[in-house]
């Protein structure tokens, strides 16, 4: 008799255990999505960057280097176009001499929304995360380079030897960025750590995150002295990279592609590939 | 057992697996070596990364993604090849099925190996099965493969069983061996009717696996955005090129076989005869589609597709891609056009003009395409290092040694099917070109020529492939009138 009544109380014990987990969690995921995102709806992260203001200094290649510990090929590797930049400066030369012009365009990953870099990857080490982030996972990519062929952009980058650096840089590797192995493919990730350490401050802080932690987070964007990057919510109209993607003189790389770039440049010129 | 062995054939057959020659040894000896460099280059590589490639950005891909289509349209040499010539009742390929099927096993063993030797992380390729994304065309092509691999292994397998019998009852060294292969046949009627059945049930299945496979290969290149690859014409473009290259590689493997272990008397001119014109409409076909290709791309004048175009046509890569043209489309065609080119020598040069400029061809998709991505800031250089090529060689050698194994252990020739052949044939192909011309029998002018017999005839032989195709299991007497009519239905012309 105990020994029959005690089993449903023992079930009911256990549902009412499971039952509260998930309230818990439901509330936790609420709770979060209140200091998360202050619309309730999902973000869309973005970059704008103005080649107008950029004046190629190249700061933001240098400060991507040093955030995302990004290796030190060396010359033979560069020579042999395996350098890595997950922000590259590129120039187009525009004309003749004596009407020659050089337009710099520094070239992050476009995040693009609709990523043909996902689609082939046969483990899902490429993905997009629900904030439009188009990242890597380093420890489960085979190396097999059919998203660094797929990328119409070739925005991905592979290690096609053991990452090094040399003695002296050694220190300045970022801890809150994993080193990757030889072999697997990498790329830009709008600097996802810190956009996760400002999401977190924000908590602490017990306020939404606004579009003024996030502006100038990403470290090309913190490091542009002429100040040419902008970076945010694209779902927000109110944000700085709303704002200017909604300007006349915003286009995206090969937009007939139907890849729909989140990196929106400025120019004022007529672009000419 | 009566019936089953015919000593006159047998035994020659057996004495070519009987006695290497010095012969043998040193070519062994020779690929051995070839193979070993390989291994020492896919260590380097394996140690240090693939910086010992040639490969950077863009050009991501190269010599192994050559190898790795290359390999895999060679295996369509076999099975395919073997499986139609099966399923049409072509008498002539009773000498040739056996060494057909046994390239498509080897060459598609080495196909998959490219992938995994070009691999960033090979130690990581069993994330495929973990953790595979049904979405990616690699996943298609793993499928693809190993469902090809498989049924391969089965339809090389499956007829090889009554000559495993054979070898069983010659009692040789390796007896055990074939007596634990031979599954204990003994060539009974009812044994051989299901392995007759089971043969034409794989030989069916195989068709559309093997047209699969090398679709699914073309779609790595066509599912992506990449000028020059992003195509239509793609999949049947990869499979026809698949057999044409295949069809080479079997009449260059027949040419040696025949040469080095003496079987002029089983494999005839007539065969490299036949096999010729089948590649000869293979060159037509290809010519056509290469045609087919360029003309549109050129005249379709989008900038981003005429650049590899353009590097191709009179670039960096003018020598090869005219040589692949001229020398190894069109100087094959001349060749296999006339009877006088389609004999054992005209064929060999033919199949090995063809084989380098499939591997052309191959290469010549990849690397113009990636040295031009579509942001045309960037452009990129690719010269394969020692390594690739070491690679490349050891993987090739490798494949001809263990062909060579195999046909040291194993009949290349299936015994069975040619006594089979050499007993009935005759007989059954007279019967049928008698059923073809109703006016070949002596009967009364007066009488009207009686249609029934003739109708039934036809649906016999059509539902032949119903019951080939495993979907009626029919009775006894049934299933024994509809094999007479099998071996009456020989397609071939010449036999």
């Amino acid at each position: 008799m105990n020994a029959d009544s005690a089993e449903p109380s023992g079930r009911r014990k256990f549902l009412a255990t499971v039952a509260g987990a998930a309230a818990a969690a439901s509330l936790g995921a609420a709770d979060a999505g209140a200091t998360g995102g202050e619309r309730g709806s999902k973000r869309k992260w973005g970059m704008v960057i103005d080649l107008d203001k950029c004046t190629g200094c190249q700061g933001c290649v240098v400060a991507c280097r040093a955030e995302n510990n990004v290796p030190m090929g060396g010359q033979t590797e560069s020579e042999l176009d395996r350098a890595i930049y997950w922000m590259d400066m590129m120039t187009i030369a525009e004309g003749h001499y004596p009407e020659l012009r050089v337009q710099f365009v520094p070239m992050p990953c476009n995040h693009c929304e609709n990523p043909p870099c996902i689609k082939v990857c046969p483990v899902g080490a490429t993905h997009i995360s629900e904030e439009g982030i188009v990242a890597q996972i380093f420890t489960r990519c085979i190396g097999c380079r059919y998203c660094t062929t797929a990328c119409p952009y070739t925005r991905r980058y592979f290690n096609w030897a053991t990452p090094a650096w040399p003695e002296e840089l050694k220190k300045t590797i970022n801890p809150d960025v994993s080193v990757r192995s030889k072999g697997v493919v990498e790329k830009c990730t709008f600097c996802h750590q810190r956009i996760r350490a400002a999401k977190e401050k924000a908590r602490a802080e017990d306020r939404p995150l606004t579009d003024a932690d996030v502006c100038r987070l990403p470290a090309c964007a913190a490091s542009c002295p002429a100040d040419a990057i902008a970076f945010g919510d694209l779902n927000d109209p109110e944000s700085e990279v709303s704002r200017l993607a909604r300007s006349p003189r915003a286009l995206r790389l090969q937009e007939e592609l139907g890849t729909h770039p989140k990196v929106i440049y400025l120019r004022e010129a007529k672009w000419r590939e | 057992m009566e019936g089953m062995s015919n000593p006159a054939i047998d035994n020659r057959i057996v004495a070519t697996m009987r006695r290497p020659g010095a012969g043998f040894y040193v070519a062994a000896a020779a690929l051995l070596s070839v193979v070993a460099f390989g291994l020492f280059a896919y260590a380097t590589q394996l140690l240090e990364g693939l910086r010992t490639t040639g490969m950077g950005r863009p050009m991501y891909w190269g010599v192994y993604m050559a190898n790795f289509v290359f390999f895999i349209g060679i295996s369509h040499a076999g099975t395919l090849i073997s499986a139609i010539l099966r399923v049409v009742g072509a008498e002539w390929r009773r000498p040739i099925t056996r060494c057909a099927e046994v390239i498509t096993v080897f060459a598609l063993i080495f196909g998959a190996m490219s992938v995994i030797i070009d691999l960033g992380r090979p130690d990581r390729v069993l994330n495929v099965l973990q953790n595979g994304r049904p979405q990616s065309p690699i996943l298609w092509d793993v499928c693809c493969i190993s469902v090809y691999l498989t049924g391969s292994l089965i339809y090389l397998y499956l007829p090889l069983i009554p000559d495993l019998a054979i070898l069983r009852d010659k009692k040789g060294m390796l007896a055990p061996l074939y007596r634990l292969m031979s599954l204990g046949y003994r060539g009974t009627p009812k044994q051989r009717m299901i392995l007759e059945r089971a043969i034409s049930v794989m030989a069916i299945l195989i068709i559309p696996i093997a047209v699969s496979v090398h679709t699914v290969v073309s779609y790595i290149f066509a599912t992506t955005l990449q000028p020059g690859w992003h195509s239509t014409i793609f999949g049947p473009y990869f499979v026809v090129g698949a057999i044409f290259s295949g069809l080479a590689g079997l009449l260059i493997a027949m040419a040696i076989i025949r040469k080095t272990l003496r079987l002029e008397w089983v494999m005839k001119d007539i065969h490299f005869n036949n096999l010729g014109l089948v590649l000869l409409t293979m060159c037509c076909l290809m010519n056509y589609f290469t045609f087919n290709i360029y003309l549109v791309e050129i005249t379709g004048n989008e900038p981003n597709v005429m650049t590899p175009v353009m590097e191709k046509v009179s670039g960096e890569y003018a020598i090869p891609f005219w040589g692949m043209i001229i020398g190894g489309f069109i100087l094959p065609t001349i060749i296999l056009a006339f009877p006088k080119g389609r004999t054992v020598t005209g064929c060999v040069v033919a199949s090995v003009l063809i084989l380098v400029a499939m591997w052309l061809e191959r290469y010549l998709i990849i690397v113009p395409t990636l040295m031009h991505p579509r942001m045309p800031w960037r452009e990129g250089l690719y010269a394969p290092t020692w390594v690739e090529w070491g690679i490349t060689a050891g993987c090739i050698s490798a494949f001809a040694f263990l062909y060579m194994l195999f046909a040291r252990f194993f009949p290349i020739v299936s015994m069975w099917e040619v006594h089979e052949g050499v007993q009935e044939s005759i007989p059954h192909v007279t019967g049928r070109f008698a059923s073809y011309m109703p006016v070949v029998r002596p009967q009364p002018a007066a009488k009207p020529a009686k249609p029934r017999p003739r109708v039934g005839q036809y649906l016999a032989s059509a539902s032949r492939w119903v019951v080939g195709a495993g979907a009626k299991a029919g009775c006894k007497a049934r299933s024994k009138e509809i094999r007479a009519l099998t071996r009456e239905g020989n397609g071939a012309r010449r036999d």
